[in-house]
Order: structure tokens, then sequence, then C-alpha cells
């Protein structure tokens, strides 16, 4: 298969995010916060608590090209539904998934509904709404995201704002940051010349 | 000074000192000096040279010196550059937070920022110091490396902190300017008069961040990557010879807009927002994170924090 296409895979075949049994016990509680906030940071005007759909702004998942919907090949005919735990080959068998022990695509991925994911209580959500998924177990990291804090504002500190869904950043499969190429350092002052004039 | 007449930019004629006019005699004398001055200055022009500060001009005088301005920045960059000379924003104190816990110090911040506030390319100017340092020695600028340069970045048992103006409300950079070139706007800036600095650089000596740089040269800044939409107080073009800063992006920031240090972190390190909101991010962090002020022991009290994220 081609490999930008397998790469993008996670959104398909799925694997997952989350989800230990552990967190089972938290889900009514993260349920309860299901709109993602509005934000304390705008201003004034809004108390902190206050929900303002209008500020709340994520862009669209990070999809390969062609891959959504999963449902052109999860149709339940071409592909046969298979839930048993397995090394998945031919089809995104090049995803790592390397995010905790002992996860596997349906965990995250719901195997009846192929276009959404499902959380640990079998709420089926969209992957616009994967924050929710994320933040069962990442519950701290859900509440900073919400007012701000954790990950990328961008527009307005006193108005709108554009918010970075987790998977922006981190691919759920393999969710550790990766490390950039730094910019170049800065020119040590004794090998500055200045073109006019200024310090030999 | 204010009640002194307004010399007529163009006309350098000094009147004769008159029995019992110090001012008219201390103009004499000014005039003198301009003149003696204009023939060593070599492109400062008359209107330049008797240009006042900032902060004692009128409406008329500051319109006069912007189109000034607007048209010689035009000229040189051959482009329609603006300079606005944007009020603050009343019940406003601007606040910075950088979470040490996720900068990986790539340094995207820095080269932003040099594009954004039209900095010297060539002698190189950076607002932005990212400082590489050993996690098990911890904040220590004198392990600190600034010139860092792995392929990849972070770095193992490393860990990065950006430095940059750090906004004092007890700024030593102001209290030591002989001529008042730079002071604390009241939403909590530290800004430079570029026209009224002369370039004596005491700033850079009080300031213990090391957070202002001084045009060695003259500044080269290719036409084709300015900024047009500048500050007065901000990032316009600045001659040789004075001194620069970070000014939390002056230019965005008084219209409400995020500083661009803060909108290309790939890491969403940097944080911004008004201090005296409690509802902003910035009092978040300050209320529910563990902070700390670089070098808190001075007393500078500064309005840019480091916390730790996670």
């Amino acid at each position: 298969m081609p490999r930008d296409k397998a790469r993008s895979g996670w959104q398909s075949g799925g694997l997952r995010l989350a989800v230990a049994a552990a967190l089972m016990m938290l889900s009514p509680a993260l349920r309860a916060a299901d709109p993602p906030a509005a934000t304390p940071a705008t201003g004034a005007k809004n108390a902190p608590g206050d929900v303002d759909p209008n500020q709340i702004q994520v862009p669209p998942p990070p999809f390969s090209e062609g891959i959504f919907p999963c449902t052109q090949c999860h149709d339940g005919k071409t592909v046969k539904l298979n839930t048993t735990p397995r090394k998945l080959v031919d089809m995104h068998d090049d995803i790592v998934l390397n995010h905790g022990p002992n996860r596997w695509c349906l965990d995250c991925h719901s195997a009846e509904h192929r276009d959404r994911l499902h959380l640990v209580d079998g709420k089926l959500i969209d992957f616009t709404k994967s924050y929710l998924l994320c933040g069962q177990c990442h519950g701290n990291k859900l509440r900073d995201w919400k007012v701000g804090v954790h990950g990328k504002r961008t527009g307005y500190w006193n108005g709108q704002k554009q918010y970075l869904l987790c998977v922006n950043c981190h691919n759920p499969h393999s969710p550790h940051f990766k490390p950039l190429k730094p910019l170049p350092p800065p020119v040590p002052p004794d090998q500055i010349v200045a073109v006019e004039g200024g310090r030999p | 000074m204010s009640d002194t007449p307004k010399t007529p930019g163009s006309s350098l004629a000094c009147g004769e000192p008159q029995p019992g006019s110090r001012r008219r005699f201390i103009r004499a004398a000014g005039c003198a000096a301009v003149a003696a001055a204009l023939t060593g200055c070599g492109n400062l022009t008359t209107e330049e040279f008797l240009q006042r500060n900032f902060r004692e001009l009128d409406k008329r005088e500051l319109a006069e010196i912007i189109a000034r301005l607007e048209k010689e920045y035009t000229a040189k960059f051959r482009k329609k550059v603006t300079v606005a000379a944007t009020p603050p924003m009343p019940g406003v104190l601007f606040g910075y937070a950088l979470d040490l816990s996720r900068c990986i110090g790539c340094r995207r911040c820095v080269y932003a920022c040099v594009k954004e506030n039209n900095q010297s390319r060539d002698p190189q100017i950076q607002w932005i110091r990212v400082l590489q340092m050993d996690k098990a020695e911890g904040v220590n600028v004198l392990r600190a490396d600034p010139y860092y340069d792995p392929p990849l970045v972070p770095q193992e048992g490393h860990f990065y902190m950006p430095v940059q103006c750090h906004q004092c409300k007890n700024p030593p950079c102001v209290k030591v300017c002989p001529v008042k070139a730079t002071w604390q706007e009241p939403d909590g800036i530290t800004v430079v008069d570029y026209n009224w600095c002369i370039g004596c650089r005491y700033c850079m000596a009080a300031c213990p961040y090391g957070a202002r740089r001084f045009n060695w040269g003259e500044p080269h800044l290719p036409p084709e990557e300015i900024n047009p939409a500048t500050e007065y107080l901000g990032n316009r073009p600045r001659p040789k010879g004075v001194v620069e800063k970070c000014t939390f992006c002056i230019q965005r920031t008084r219209k409400g807009r995020y500083p661009a240090c803060v909108e290309i972190c790939p890491t969403g390190s940097r944080k911004f927002g008004n201090l005296l909101d409690p509802g902003s991010e910035i009092r978040y962090v300050i209320e529910n994170k563990r902070v700390f002020l670089f070098k808190e022991e001075l007393n500078t009290q500064p309005k840019f924090f480091y916390f730790y994220g996670v």
C-alpha cells in the first residue's frame, strides 16, 4: 500500500489512544466536561467558567488525503470486521503504536461506527472532538488545554482565538512530541562585522 | 519645556540674546550647538535634530513626525510603510509566561521576532536568546550555552530557557537612562524613543537579563523582508547608534493580537495576556502552576514568568 496512506492509517484502522481500565472510574466526570470549555481567557466580560462556543475554533483533524471517511473500506463488506487484537498486516501495518502498554485500534476507534471514535463508556464522538478521548487519561492536560495553558493558541489575547486539537501536535499512535531541527544559533559577538561603520 | 516656543523646523535663525532673557540665551546657545552638530552629523535633518522626546509631543507634532517617518521609510524600502502610535489600552497590564517544561529550544521564536520587529539582519540583532542549560545544573547562567547547534532538539539532559525583555515593573534600565529616552508605558511595556536615545548604553549595562541590543553598525534590512506595519515605539526601522529591545510586539498586542513569538511556538510554551483580567490564561498560570521569576532577588519585579506546566 502506498506509504503515505499507511502512515495516516491511524484514523482508519485504528489504534488507540487512551483508555485504560483505571480511567473508567473517571469517565463520568469527564463526560460532564464535554463542551470545550470556553475559556475564561477572553476578557473581563466573561466570568470564568462561562461557555462561549464562538471562542473555540479547532482546526480539522490532520487526516491525510483520501483516508477519511474510514467507511470507504470499512463498510462491513469490503473489509470484514475482526475485533481480535492482533498485529496488522497489509493495511496500516506501518503504524507504530507507541502509546502505553496493551493498546490496540479498537480501544479508541469504534468497530461499529468506523467514522467515529468511542470513549471507554461506549459513547461515540467525532474525530473533531478527539480531545475528549485523550482527556479520559490525560485529564489534567485537557483541563489546561481548555483554559489555554497546554498547547498553542493564536489570534487575539482579548478576543477570538484558534486552538489546535491534541492530534495536531501529538500523533495519537505515538504521541511523544517529535524533535525538531533548531534554527541557526546567533552569531557570536566577535564574529559580527558591521557592514558600514560600527565596530571593526 | 512645554512652554518653549516652537522652533520652526526650517529656520535656524537665532535671535540675539536680550537682556534679562535667560531662556533666549539658552535658545541661542542651543541653536549654535545645533548648527555645530548639523555640520558633523551627516544625514540628520534639522527636523530630526530638533525633535522632542516622544512624551512631550503634542498631537500635531506627532502627526508631522509620523508623516515624515512614513515618507522616509517608504522611500527607503520602496513600499508603503506605516508608522502608528497606538495608545495603551486602559485596564491592561501585559504579562508573559514561558513553560520551561515544554520549550525544546528550536529557536522559532527568535526568528519570528526578527521578522516581525524589523531587526537588523546584518549586523545581526536578535531580541530573544535561547539558553541551553544542564538539567543537572538547573538554572545557572554561568553554565548556559546560547550557541548550541545539534541536528535535533531537545538534547538529552538539557532544558532550554529563552530570555528576552522581562518588562520589569521596577526597571533598572529606565532608572539609569540619562536622557529619559526609555520608559515604562501604562500597560507595562518598557519602550525606547529611538529618536531620543543617545546611544550611551547605560541601560544595557543596567539590565540584568541582557535583553537590550545596540545598533553598532548601520542596520541592514532587505526591503523585501520588512514588516511594513510598524509602531513608533516598537518595530519601526531603527537608525545606527540606538538601543532596542523586546516590546511584547507592541504593534500587535495593543491591537489585541498575540506577540509573534507566542504564535510561532510549536510547543505552545509561550503564554500571554492581561494580568489585570482574572480570567486570562496568564493569571491561570500564575495562580495554578509552579512559577519562578528569573533573578527575583534583584527586585526588578518582572512581568515575564517562567513556569512548569507539567
